[in-house]
């Protein structure tokens, strides 16, 4: 009871998290936003006792990109004009492509309810059987997305400092 | 409704808000965030399915996949950085002149 009380709360939680990214004006607004849709999200996620991946949302999401954002965001005029007139003149078709794709994607959910997708002798998700199946099956994928940090390192420096290097 | 059929409804419903927010507004910064929003709408429905199936799988592709999208952020914000350099202004309607 108390559970299913929880996750329409943090459910209604992301979606307001989302809708106030849609109609705020600063910009700073709309990544506080998506902060608590984030954090809501996680929420979701113990919820559901994946309580690894809420972790993971909290360090590598809240923790690392939306710093990064909110620094980023800090750093710019907040004289642009793009901070005054929120939105495109893309508004009306824009709505219109959301609505149409909202309305199939939920026709398609309410054809396909209730079927069970629990593997036969599928267990419940545990922490130690997550720990040792990412280090010793899934090791080399762990390996190789340190190179990709490092490849973005390298190519964001590349970008900042252009052609040449004139100003980096 | 079950839960799972909630959560993935839920994450139809972020997915839709993140592509109308990517479509209609003009700051650039808030169309990327507007992108992640879509990712994060796509990794709960993943995350979903994952917790049903109890598939430690499905929890370590949740991890490549943040690491993919903060490489994402990591490169797109140097290149907004950039464009703001040239263009002054963050309005994506003044980034015309782009293509080739």
């Amino acid at each position: 009871m108390t559970e299913t009380v929880l996750l329409y709360l943090f459910s209604a939680a992301a979606l307001a998290g989302a809708v106030v990214m849609l109609i705020a004006r600063h910009p700073m607004r709309v990544a506080l936003g998506l902060i608590s849709t984030m954090l809501a999200l996680a929420c979701l996620y113990a919820l559901l006792g994946v309580h690894v991946i809420a972790v993971f949302q909290v360090l590598i999401y809240v923790g690392a990109v939306m710093v990064f954002m909110v620094f980023v965001i800090m750093l710019l005029d907040t004289r642009d004009p793009s901070f005054v007139a929120r939105y495109s003149r893309l508004l009306l078709p824009g709505a219109l492509t959301a609505a149409v794709l909202a309305a199939t994607l939920a026709a398609l959910l309410a054809r396909h309810h209730g079927g069970r997708l629990r593997p036969p002798g599928g267990a419940d998700f545990h922490l130690q059987p997550f720990s040792v199946a990412f280090l010793r099956d899934y090791w080399l994928h762990f390996e190789l997305t340190s190179v990709l940090l490092v490849v973005v390192v390298v190519a964001a420096i590349a970008v900042i400092r252009g052609r040449g290097g004139r100003d980096g | 409704m079950d839960r799972s059929q909630f959560l993935v409804g839920l994450s139809v419903a972020l997915f839709c808000l993140g592509l109308l927010g990517v479509i209609v507004r003009r700051n650039a910064l808030v169309m990327l965030m507007c992108m992640e929003l879509m990712v994060n709408a796509v990794v709960l429905s993943l995350v979903t399915y994952a917790a049903r199936a109890g598939s430690t799988a499905g929890a370590a592709y949740v991890f490549l996949i943040f690491v993919v999208a903060a490489a994402e952020i990591a490169i797109a914000i140097p290149i907004v950085l950039l464009l703001v350099r040239q263009r002054r202004t963050l309005d994506v309607g003044a980034y015309t002149g782009l293509g080739g």
